[in-house]
């Protein structure tokens, strides 16, 4: 008996492993891992301001509200209404783009996705690899391309920060030098983006490492909205589990209580 | 103070004389909890039955919750989900603890049916307290396949759009029927309202009745317990089992450990781990529903996934694989088995119609027959355990080899349904088709082989 509720449990660990590696692993692309702290209201500050100068005039955020982000990050509201609010004058508003919907098909050929949710459906390494992975393609209609997401219809939002980049070639897993973790070195002045490597041709406002972390910055922004709960759904958890422990410790002895008699 | 407190108890006793009158209050009470006797040596396996009915209770609860803000309409469900996770306060949370509860209530009732199986729960008197039980299980998956569409993300959409055409294969009235229950030709608006009305109305009106009618059948017939064995054989002078003792307080008090244990894990991955890394809330599903775009692969829930794979193991290389294995077990049972002369004519009909069937088919129609036929066989456990044994304490050791290698390809059949098919991973599937049914074919055979060990007169108990 005790040989069988060990193998259901090896086997329930060991499905659910492979299941959620599956899961979260997605379609096989090589990515970046992203370094973000959901605590870091700095960051998630400077995510939102990225996000509603680059993003927002394009795609919207319909199930976010402005206030809503203003309070979980600590943004007071009059710096909210000066520096963030392009959209709309009033605070409770939907973050919502406002390229008519009609006009973005024409423009692009696709109506730019919503962002409510991109972090959800995709996942934030994916999207820090993504935004990182544009270059110049004359042969494109926008002129741009994604090496993550090839004939992308957006074209590279954030050019004047990265700067123009091109493509030197894939990475080779054969005679590529490798760090300690395993990870890709790139050469001097080349960067790799996931399977990627690329030349700065004309550099941006920032230096790549800067660039690097500005993205980071608005995975982390893109990711708490799509779950604002996340930042305290963790530390009610920590509480509920707490009590739940001293509860059922309450129970045994109850139990042992009760049962004093049973023989 | 003594005096009051005998007054007061003196007025309770006089209310409840003036409802007992009116309604058995005292006699059901008496009967169905302080009197009802359990053996005193349930484990951590008893845990899981009083778990199902919190897990029922959780769901209607937060279902109620989740109702007062959702919008059952294309146009609205999906956002109106999203409102629930954002602008009602705490919705996040009652949202995570209905679609976790979902997937909990089904580790519950998995853990409860095996439960059954492993201690010879479904065998006599309790055969209909076991049919009654998957029934329920029959009823819970309908439920989560309706509540599944709800939320109108992709994989809602393209998952009910592939569970629904399954009935296409149905002769002569399928794609009619299906058109019936989706209400339009594709699913569209009047599914997700008949959908609703059957997730928040019907089915949770059906599922409270068979619980009820599950635990009336049960206490008709008494518990089971770990040993497998009758507490009503060793009678007290009172005429009370010696080993049995009463409901309440006892095992309510002891339940309560399990309750407390298991909403650590059920809250710890509502607070912490929501999605299940993708298991519980799919990826897909967090984009709305898009008749234009299929999401790279439609995967049901895990717990559906088992019975999803063996309807995708059913290609034409399968159905030749069954034709042969019928056939050897047509020659072995005309050769070998103890039946009578009639036994063997009405078992040669069926497997030559099976076999005829098998040819006619397509790989798709016999996967439906397939995995409709693999929830039939929990309905048929009670008559095909023939050991003279009931807990696997007792049990040969063929028995115990052929349940692990039904664990094992039961796993192995709801890893691969959360994946997309590869050629090696469907002949795996196959395989485990191959024992899963076996499981059920042979259990005639392997439950009345080996050597059991004898039974002991009273349960295992040792006080703590």
């Amino acid at each position: 008996m005790k040989k069988l509720s060990l193998l259901l449990v090896t086997l329930l660990s060991a499905s659910v492993f492979a299941s959620s590696a599956f899961a979260a692993g997605g379609h096989g692309a090589a990515v970046d891992e992203v370094h973000m702290n959901m605590s870091d209201k700095a960051s998630l500050q400077n995510g939102a301001k990225i996000f509603v100068s680059y993003c927002l005039s394009c795609h919207s955020a319909e199930y976010s509200r402005y206030n809503r982000v203003a309070e979980d990050l600590e943004i007071p509201l009059w710096l909210l209404k000066e520096n963030l609010m392009f959209t709309t004058e009033k605070e409770g508003d939907l973050m919502k783009t406002t390229m008519p919907a009609e006009d973005a098909k024409e423009w692009f050929g696709v109506t730019p996705p919503d962002l409510s949710l991109v972090a959800r459906v995709r996942n934030p390494d994916w999207i820090y690899t993504y935004l990182r992975a544009f270059y110049l393609d004359e042969s494109s209609p926008s002129g741009w391309n994604n090496s993550l997401f090839e004939n992308v219809a957006m074209p590279h939002a954030m050019y004047e920060l990265q700067g123009v980049q091109r493509v030197v070639g894939k990475v080779d897993e054969a005679s590529q030098e490798v760090d300690s973790h395993g990870k890709p070195i790139a050469k001097e002045g080349q960067t790799i983006v996931g399977d990627t490597i690329f030349e700065l041709q004309h550099s941006g406002k920032q230096s790549p490492a800067e660039f690097d972390k500005s993205m980071a910055d608005l995975t982390a922004f893109l990711t708490y909205m799509g779950e604002p709960a996340q930042l305290k759904r963790k530390t009610i958890g920590v509480f509920t589990i707490a009590f739940l422990i001293l509860l059922m410790l309450l129970c045994i002895v109850l139990k042992a209580e009760y049962w004093r008699d049973v023989h | 103070m003594a005096i009051h407190r005998h007054d007061n108890h003196k007025s309770a006793n006089a209310f409840m004389e003036w409802v007992d009158q009116r309604f058995p209050a005292t006699k059901v009470w008496n009967e169905h909890l302080a009197e009802y006797m359990a053996a005193k040596n349930f484990n951590f396996w008893y845990f899981f039955g009083s778990l199902a009915i919190l897990m029922l209770v959780v769901q209607i609860a937060t279902g109620i919750f989740l109702t007062m803000h959702y919008k059952p309409d294309a146009e609205l469900a999906f956002a109106s989900v999203e409102y629930i996770m954002r602008d009602v306060p705490f919705g996040w949370l009652v949202r995570y603890l209905h679609s976790t509860g979902a997937s909990m209530f089904f580790v519950v009732v998995y853990l409860h049916m095996f439960r059954g199986v492993i201690y010879g729960s479904h065998r006599e008197p309790r055969e209909l307290v076991w049919l009654i039980g998957c029934v329920i299980f029959v009823a819970l998956m309908a439920e989560a396949f309706m509540g599944y569409l709800l939320p109108w993300g992709n994989m809602s959409y393209w998952g009910a759009q592939v569970i629904l055409s399954l009935f296409d294969v149905i002769p002569f009235v399928g794609p009619a029927l299906t058109e019936w229950i989706r209400g339009d030709f594709v699913i569209s608006d009047a599914t997700l309202n008949r959908f609703f009305a059957f997730h928040v109305i019907l089915l949770p009106l059906i599922l409270v009745a068979l619980v009820f009618l599950h635990l009336v059948a049960l206490h008709q017939v008494g518990s089971n317990n770990p040993d497998g064995i009758d507490i009503y054989e060793n009678l007290d002078e009172d005429g009370k089992p010696v080993d049995g003792i009463p409901f309440f307080p006892y095992i309510v008090i002891k339940d309560l450990i399990g309750v407390a244990g298991f909403l650590i894990v059920y809250l710890g991955i509502v607070f912490f781990w929501p999605d299940f890394g993708g298991i519980f809330l799919e990826k897909d599903n967090f984009a709305p529903a898009n008749p234009l775009q299929t999401p790279p692969d439609i995967v049901p829930l895990w717990y559906f996934t088992p019975f999803y794979s063996i309807l995708r193991a059913s290609t034409t290389s399968l159905l030749f694989a069954l034709q042969i294995i019928t056939g050897i077990v047509f020659i072995w049972m005309w050769l070998r088995a103890k039946v009578s002369i009639k036994a063997k004519v009405a078992l040669s009909v069926v497997a030559a119609g099976v076999m005829v069937g098998l040819m006619l088919g397509s790989g798709k129609a016999w996967g439906v027959v397939l995995m409709a036929a693999a929830i039939v066989c929990f309905f048929l456990l009670p008559w095909l355990d023939r050991s003279p044994v009931y807990s696997i304490r007792y049990r040969s050791m063929p028995f115990k080899i052929a349940l692990v290698l039904f664990l094992v390809a039961f796993f192995i059949l709801g890893y691969l349904g959360m994946n997309a098919p590869t050629p090696a991973k469907t002949l795996l599937a196959q395989v485990c088709t191959v024992i899963y049914f076996a499981f059920f074919a042979l259990m005639p055979w392997f439950t009345s082989i080996g050597q059991t060990k004898p039974e002991p007169s009273r349960v295992t108990y040792e006080a703590h």
